[in-house]
């Protein structure tokens, strides 16, 4: 299987070769090894799940399966930066809808989708363990704890870059 | 380490170093560095103390990070320990209070009170007894728990095995290696009565002595860290915070029942408790505590983490085991249990991570001391997670049999902002809603689940006159519908056509017929479901159903929201008498549907508005009204 994919991301997938050859002997290892194919595309598309395939002898059917029953993999490339605004319990109590709702409107993008520039994907996250912090916001690496709509607008422009 | 007395050397040595014995004018700081702590910013403050300590050359002065303290509002909290004086825990810190904390109280031993716990709303509120609190411990938050299972959760640097050390870490594996049986060990666990804290609350002894007799060529023992409960994270803050204790337990219970090898599987959501679970397995391999040949007792144990990718159910001991060989995370009908046929067709023994943490202490102390915590059916204490409608939102361990009202009001200091308390809701979605008449309930086991919710692992949210019941019901039963893993029918369509209800009932468009439709379709999940998802997911709705009938009546016969939140049942109106004509919400209304003229009260047109909140929230004179 040759296209324009598999040729422009020629290193990433010897990179990924090179895990699957420390992995290979082990048993169970689909998980890990979509997970680091995860890390290193970013996504799961086709042309990844498939080498993987090749690479294991794990069926693509199965792969595929897999790939879809767990929210964390997806076959979708995100945005430059990754917005997630926690669903849990604790958040949703203290208004985490609203900040959700904020960011859906300032966006323009409807939640789990990606920005047309491709810059910011806007999920909902399952909860993220700091409820004393609720309501929490996370773009990439960055936390905003107690987190209030009013500041969604002023947030959004340092990413905007 | 060959023998218990090479351990008991290093415990030694490690003590001192903890305590720093050999230093003269001794400070031990410590910072806070759990998620929570981390997402506060704690990062900066520890970088800040640990700089200003290097660039002095300051021999005296040990700066390290800690899992996390318990007391979540007040991140990054900063602790300082000088020998002889009394512990001072500083809240809030940021890098220019970590500064001032550094010259003032560190370099010149003077506390800074403005930035310590005493100084903030908890005093005025609590210090009845007219004294000055600089220290965590003795805020009425601390003063009714009992830390077993978080013993070192915010004490022990959690990167440091031999901080673990000092505290007695690994004296249990010792001691149970080198002087005890296999059945001993059981026997002791049976004794001590401790119950699975993952929720169902099976008794752990039970468990263990089911897998142990059976023959095969390879055990496991699995450490299930797949804190799914939104609302729950004591599972996080164990891992993060004494991750060497759930090892050590995993290596008890392997030899309990036979079993060499361990996985712990762990949410990807939990990047810290990953990286400080790794750091703890390479420090226990280094120094024998896990490997071959373990204490010389010809034990072998070793352990690997495997990573969950966001999948609720996982959190469900057989489709946890699917997760772990590679699989979608289905349940599958039980018997066999685990203990029989458990991953990869071997006998198998899963706890949870609470659970574990409990482990080496019941070992180390025996039995009776455990017992000497909580009531006859649920002993030992119980760590829940303060979270939602609460002043002081936190994790707190309290023996099992203390009151609801003591965790939430004397612990958790009640509601804040003055709201009234509506309801506590208790095991997450799988838990129901329990009302103000329920609080002088002792949790156990069997007594939240008389009262029609359940123990769960430990998330407590906490809500007020402002939490709509329907929507919470609703909210759970969003989460169940996207995270049923859909093996059966019931429920997978049932859940959603509960779903589908509730939404038809928080928009104003029930029918009384609705209510009956939702406790028949509740009992067919109940009874159709392979795994606790299933079986309990309607729980939430026929808790609320149950004891809050009279705001589902509402939604549907007033086409009211009580708690005035669901947008759909909401009329926004202008108070003429306070409106002062300022125009400011027309001007903000995106539908033009105020109308007035400039000094003279407005007008929301009913028909137009499409009950954004934007007048409400822009109108200075509070003359917009929510109705």
């Amino acid at each position: 299987m040759q296209n324009e994919f598999v040729e422009a991301r020629k290193s990433e997938f010897e990179e990924l070769k090179q895990y699957i050859d420390t992995v290979r002997n082990s048993q169970g290892i689909l998980m890990q090894t979509l997970q680091k194919a995860q890390d290193i595309f970013g996504y799961l598309p086709l042309e990844v799940q498939q080498f993987i395939s090749d690479e294991t002898n794990i069926p693509l059917a199965d792969i595929y399966g897999v790939v879809t029953f767990y929210t964390q993999f997806t076959v979708e490339e995100k945005g430059k930066h990754k917005i997630g605004v926690c669903l849990g319990t604790a958040c949703y109590v203290k208004g985490s809808q609203e900040i959700m709702d904020k960011l859906s409107e300032e966006l323009n993008v409807k939640v789990g989708a990606t920005t047309d520039d491709k810059m910011f994907t806007l999920e909902a996250t399952r909860c993220l363990g700091c409820c004393g912090l609720a309501p929490v916001m996370i773009i990439d690496e960055d936390v905003y704890p107690k987190m209030e709509a009013k500041r969604v607008a002023e947030i959004l422009k340092k990413y905007s870059n | 380490m060959k023998t218990l007395d090479n351990l008991k050397e290093i415990r030694e040595e490690s003590v001192t170093n903890l305590e720093m014995k050999n230093v003269d004018n001794a400070i031990r700081v410590v910072v806070g560095l759990a998620t929570c702590g981390i997402s506060a910013g704690a990062k900066p403050v520890l970088k800040t103390l640990a700089e200003e300590a290097e660039k002095r050359n300051m021999k005296n002065v040990q700066v390290v990070q800690t899992g996390c303290i318990g007391m979540c509002t007040y991140e990054p909290i900063v602790e300082v320990y000088v020998p002889g004086k009394e512990k001072v825990t500083y809240i809030h810190v940021d890098s220019e209070k970590a500064l001032k904390i550094f010259e003032e109280h560190i370099l010149n031993g003077n506390v800074v009170d403005e930035y310590t716990i005493g100084s903030d709303e908890v005093k005025s509120k609590e210090s009845k007894d007219e004294e000055e609190h600089t220290s965590l411990m003795d805020v009425q938050f601390y003063k009714k728990q009992k830390r077993v299972a978080l013993r070192n959760c915010g004490i022990i640097n959690p990167e440091n095995i031999y901080e673990y050390i000092a505290t007695d870490g690994y004296m249990a594996l010792g001691k149970v290696l080198t002087e005890m049986t296999p059945d001993d060990v059981i026997k002791v666990m049976k004794d001590a009565g401790l119950r699975g804290r993952g929720g169902a609350g099976f008794p752990t002894g039970m468990k263990w002595s089911f897998a142990a007799p059976n023959k095969a060529d390879q055990k496991y023992i699995i450490c299930n860290a797949d804190e799914g409960d939104p609302g729950a994270f004591m599972d996080r803050s164990v891992l993060e915070g004494d991750p060497h204790a759930v090892l050590e337990a995993m290596a008890i219970a392997g030899y309990a029942i036979g079993a060499t090898k361990g996985f712990i599987y762990v949410r990807a959501e939990y990047p810290v408790a990953v990286q400080r679970l790794h750091i703890a397995i390479d420090q226990a391999r280094e120094l024998g505590l896990l490997g071959k040949n373990i204490f010389n007792s010809g034990f072998d144990f070793d352990i690997e983490t495997r990573l969950g990718a966001g999948a609720f159910v996982c959190g469900e001991e057989t489709a946890l085991m699917q997760s772990i060989e590679g699989k979608r995370g289905m349940s599958r009908i039980k018997p066999p249990f685990p203990a029989n046929k458990g991953l990869w067709g071997k006998p198998t023994v899963i706890n949870n991570v609470e659970t574990l943490a409990n482990i080496p202490q019941i070992l180390y102390h025996g039995a009776e001391w455990f017992k000497s915590f909580g009531t006859a059916k649920s002993s030992g204490t119980k760590v829940f997670a303060l979270g939602g409608k609460i002043t002081n939102t936190g994790l707190v361990e309290v023996p099992m049999g203390t009151t609801l009202r003591e965790v939430i009001y004397d612990i958790g200091g009640g509601c804040p902002n003055g709201k009234a308390f509506k309801a506590v809701q208790t095991g997450g979605p799988s838990g129901g809603c329990l009302t103000k008449d329920h609080l002088d309930i002792p949790i156990d086991y069997e007594n939240l689940t008389a009262a029609g919710s359940m123990m769960g692992s430990g998330g407590m949210i906490v809500m007020d006159e402002d939490n709509c019941m329907v929507d919470i019901a609703r909210f759970f039963l969003e989460f169940t519908v996207d995270e049923s893993c859909g093996k059966c029918t019931p429920c997978r369509v049932g859940t959603k056509r509960m779903l589908g209800i509730l939404e038809k009932i928080t928009q104003g468009n029930g029918t009384m017929e609705d209510l009956e439709e939702l406790e028949t379709l509740a009992t067919s999940v109940k009874d159709g479901s392979l795994c606790g998802l299933g079986q309990t997911a309607p729980n939430p709705v026929l808790s609320t159903l149950k004891y809050f009938k009279d705001e589902y009546i509402a939604h549907i016969v007033d086409k009211k929201c009580p708690a005035k939140h669901c947008k759909p049942l909401l009329t926004y109106e202008i108070n003429k008498d306070k409106c002062t004509g300022c125009t400011l919400c027309a001007r903000k209304c995106p539908v033009n549907a105020i109308e007035g003229t400039v000094k003279n009260p407005h007008v929301i047109s009913q028909e137009l508005c499409i009950k954004c909140g934007n007048c409400f929230s822009v109108c200075r004179f509070g003359a917009v009204e929510k109705n």
